[in-house]
């Protein structure tokens, strides 16, 4: 009898399990699907082999990963900033023609001093009808520099008036420069002349908020729904977590004539090889960067076939050297490690992704004569000339002498291929034995932060389109991102004189003289400019993708 | 029976104590944090997201707090995805892998101890070595190899399956195939063993002398004796496979918890990485209490007291 009960009992529990699991509603299921997951408008796939004839505008996109955030104060990373850029619109927005346009704001008045913006906002709406006010801006600003909100990157406000006292804890909210003078008026106040600054009002974490609804509910930005408002070109309809995200046009929308698209279902699988094929079987229409990226070993037989689309992007491959140990405390042997590499061979045999070899920092889309650059690449015989005068200096009688170098990257295939290729050529041209090492990547980057390391690979990608993003991190040795205990007088003097300088020509040049004294003293090994490689539907046209890699859909439309 | 399993629950939650301080202080002398970036924060930023999420209490605070959070069941926010609870992506994700597992599971069983069973049946003849060929590959090929082939015979070359994601029921087969492969070699395995021992037991010559027929004797007396092995690799199995494979989800792109237990350790994500870890102890124990109590049910000769474990 016992045995019974047990029998009836387990299989309860087993088939409790099936029905358990089965819970979860599938999207061919047609209204609402509950209130965690928002509400879906899903019709079945209707884009799928679409051919000729009406096209349909329904854009089939991949985020490689699940948006961190979609509130715009918290997210700092470029799948919530893919997904943000469609759905909020700033102040202003980068335009076909790569520079900042006015967006929200319809009028921009910059005082004498190149310190005071005043912006007229337009008559916009959020997509539930409320207007969007000066008062929706100051509420994100603030909200972002409140110390007691997590945001990650209120540094991008420290260019405020008052915003990075008030996030230390040191000043107070009202000492900010941001300042509501009416509804359609915002003042802003800055510390420095900042001529990128409207690049920065277009950048998301100085998107604006709806504050009717954010001060009312903590947690609006979690899922889409009501409480999910959007300004932009497109509104949030459905966020299922880990699996996809869908917009569709929005009607309210000021510049909604623009706009084709109807819908974009943005799903989230994060294999390169698997998000290629499913491109292949028109299952999407796009695969590849800037939001994910192609698998390297595709990239050389889709370019043969014509169908991948590179573009530059501004971000810097490069080797970190520390400069606080012998034997990177001498920077002849920093050249010699630097011009005894031979860029265009990694690019054309190990990267293969048609990246431009880089021997100055600050990509080209930002100073266009650095695709030149400061030095030959693959120089052996100036390596050659440094290494001896270095070797000399560090009191080595010849190279044999020098220890065993360690060449540290984080572990990925692609770090370590392109690790070994630069662990042969200085082995070959240099005679200097590399080993190498890597780890997880936490691991790796308390490593570099605290200087226990030699030489150690990082990438860069830029925040916003000007070179001092790429050139302040190495003002001062102990500043957050420096990492390689290098500090020159000269060169912080140059950047000190940039960020008050008014006339843009002279600035260009003090941050060029700067960069200068960088690639001189080398610090920093670059090794390559990245590209965005990617293949997408023949018949999706004027998606827009800007220098810094921010992709906008907002122009888009299928061709029939 | 009632007595012993009390006494496992206790055991169970002894052992899952034990697991949640282990993970908690292995995950804090881990280098690196939650805000570990390459874009180094301000360090007062830092201080004020380590004040928002209380790291900078002493750690005996915040052990403190968090057994008594487990204990309620809040595993609470998750560091890295602002939208999500804990409680949330493990209830989402377990919702999709249990699925997954069980049609993977389902799989294995059926297919491993019908080929098992003809293996031991056909003993040294062609279906033996047949199914013992089947076997042996599916233990050596790695779940990712199975499904990466799966997909690009399946989906890409043939059309008949789609590649990934998770939305209908022919999304799913692909990826319960690849899951079950591995298991079905091994229960294959297990099954032509003990079904090969049972088979050379007195009591089945007894059977055969009595005049039984060979299939009753095959079902009554000797998988029901052969399927202890079986029983008993399924406990950790089933723990394993529905709490989500890391591999065959991302392959597939399908929004299962095996993927949040490794992308949670890259991200230092501290509360995922324990509700995940506490969540999937839990699962594995029970699981292995289950395997007991059906030990008792298939096997007359065991009794569960309180005093022995059985094996």
């Amino acid at each position: 009898m016992k045995k019974r009960i047990m029998i009836v009992l387990s299989m309860l529990l087993m088939t409790s399990l099936v029905f358990a699991a089965c819970s979860k509603p599938t999207n061919n299921q047609p209204g609402n699907t509950g209130n965690n997951k928002g509400t879906t408008s899903e019709r079945e796939s209707p884009a799928q082999g679409d051919a000729g004839g009406n096209a349909s505008q329904e854009l089939r996109y991949n985020l490689h990963s699940e948006p961190p955030s979609l509130h715009p104060g918290l997210a700092n990373d470029n799948v919530s900033g893919g997904v943000l850029n469609q759905i909020l619109e700033g102040l202003t927005t980068i335009g076909k023609s790569g520079k900042p346009e006015k967006a929200i704001a319809e009028q921009i008045d910059v005082s004498d001093d190149q310190k005071v913006y005043t912006f007229k906002l337009r008559d916009a709406v959020w997509s539930n009808g409320d207007p969007v006010t000066a008062h929706d801006f100051e509420y994100a600003w603030k909200w972002v520099l409140d110390p007691a909100n997590e945001a990650k990157y209120a540094y991008q406000l420290y260019y405020i008036e008052g915003a990075e006292q008030a996030n230390t804890g040191k000043g107070s909210d009202d000492a900010i420069g941001i300042n509501a003078l009416d509804e359609k008026t915002l003042e802003v106040k800055l510390v420095n002349p900042t001529p990128f600054f409207l690049e920065l009002t277009s950048f998301y974490t100085y998107l604006p908020i709806n504050s009717k609804i954010a001060e009312a509910n903590k947690n609006w930005a979690d899922n889409a729904g009501d409480l999910y408002t959007s300004n932009g070109p497109f509104k949030l309809v459905e966020w299922s977590h880990n699996d996809k995200v869908v917009l569709l046009k929005n009607d309210s929308y000021w510049d909604k004539n623009t706009v084709k698209l109807d819908k974009i279902t943005m799903t989230i699988v994060n294999d390169e090889n698997t998000v290629l094929g499913m491109f292949e079987k028109n299952e999407l229409d796009w695969a590849g960067s800037p939001i994910g990226a192609l698998p390297t070993d595709a990239i050389p037989s889709l370019r043969d076939s014509g169908k991948l689309h590179s573009q530059a992007a501004a971000s810097t491959y490069f080797y970190k050297f520390n400069t606080t140990e012998k034997p990177f405390n001498n920077a002849n042997i920093r050249r010699a490690f630097a011009y005894a590499i031979d860029r265009q061979a990694i690019i054309d045999n190990v990267t293969q992704g048609g990246q431009f070899p880089a021997t100055a920092f600050v990509p080209p889309s930002i100073f266009a004569d650095n695709s030149k650059g400061f030095f030959a690449d693959n120089d052996i015989d100036k390596a050659k000339g440094f290494l001896q005068k270095g070797l000399e200096e560090l009191g080595y009688k010849d190279v044999s002498e020098l220890p065993a170098i360690t060449l540290s990257y984080n572990t990925s295939e692609g770090h370590q291929k392109i690790a070994q290729a630069i662990q042969d050529m200085w082995t070959k041209n240099l005679g200097v034995e590399v080993t190498l090492e890597n780890s997880e990547w936490a691991v790796y980057i308390e490593k570099l932060h605290s200087l226990d390391y030699q030489v150690g690979r990082m990438g860069w990608i830029a925040d916003f389109n000007d070179a001092v993003n790429f050139l302040e991190m190495f003002r001062d040795k102990d500043g957050g991102n420096n990492d390689t205990g290098w500090e020159n007088a000269q060169f912080k003097d140059l950047l000190a004189k940039s960020s008050t300088e008014k006339d843009a020509a002279k600035r260009t040049q003090l941050l060029k003289d700067a960069e200068a004294i960088l690639m001189d003293e080398v610090p920093v090994l670059p090794i390559y400019f990245y590209t965005n490689n990617w293949v997408v539907n023949d018949k999706l046209k004027d998606v827009f993708i800007d220098g810094l890699s921010n992709i906008y859909f907002k122009w888009a439309y299928f061709e029939a | 029976m009632l007595r012993y399993i009390g006494k496992r629950v206790l055991y169970i939650l002894l052992s899952l104590w034990l697991i949640v301080t282990a993970t908690f202080f292995l995950m804090r002398f881990a280098p690196g944090n939650p805000f570990t970036s390459e874009k180094r924060l301000p360090a007062q930023i830092e201080a004020n997201l380590k004040a928002h999420y209380g790291l900078d209490q002493p750690w005996y605070v915040q052990y403190g707090e968090y057994l008594v959070k487990i204990a309620q069941w809040d595993f609470g926010p998750s560091f890295k995805y602002k939208s999500q609870t804990v409680n949330q992506l493990i209830a989402d994700g377990f919702q999709v892998s249990a699925v997954l597992g069980l049609m993977a599971i389902f799989i294995a069983l059926a297919v491993g101890v019908i080929l098992g069973t003809i293996a031991a049946l056909k003993h040294n003849r062609w279906q033996d070595y047949g199914a013992m060929i089947i076997a042996v590959a599916g233990i050596s090929v790695p779940s990712f190899i199975m499904a990466t082939v799966l997909q690009y015979v399946f989906a890409l070359q043939l059309g008949i399956f789609p590649v990934a994601r998770w939305e209908s029921f022919m999304h799913t087969v692909l990826p319960a195939l690849a899951l079950a492969s591995t298991p079905t070699a091994f229960i294959a395995r297990l099954t032509r063993s003990s079904m090969l021992e049972v088979l050379s037991n007195d009591y089945i010559k007894t059977a055969r002398a009595k005049g039984l027929s060979q299939s009753s004797i095959t079902v009554r007396h000797t998988i029901r004796n052969a399927m202890l092995p079986v029983v008993s690799y399924m406990g950790p199995l089933a723990a394993t496979i529905i709490t989500g494979s890391f591999v065959i989800e991302k392959i597939f792109g399908i929004p299962g918890l095996g993927s949040s237990f490794v992308l949670s350790i890259g991200n230092r994500d501290y509360t995922v990485i324990m509700g995940v870890t506490v969540f999937y102890s839990i699962i594995l124990l029970l699981c292995v209490l289950l395997v007991d109590i059906l030990y008792v049910l298939i096997d007359p000769r065991i009794k569960l007291t309180g005093r022995k474990e059985s094996a």
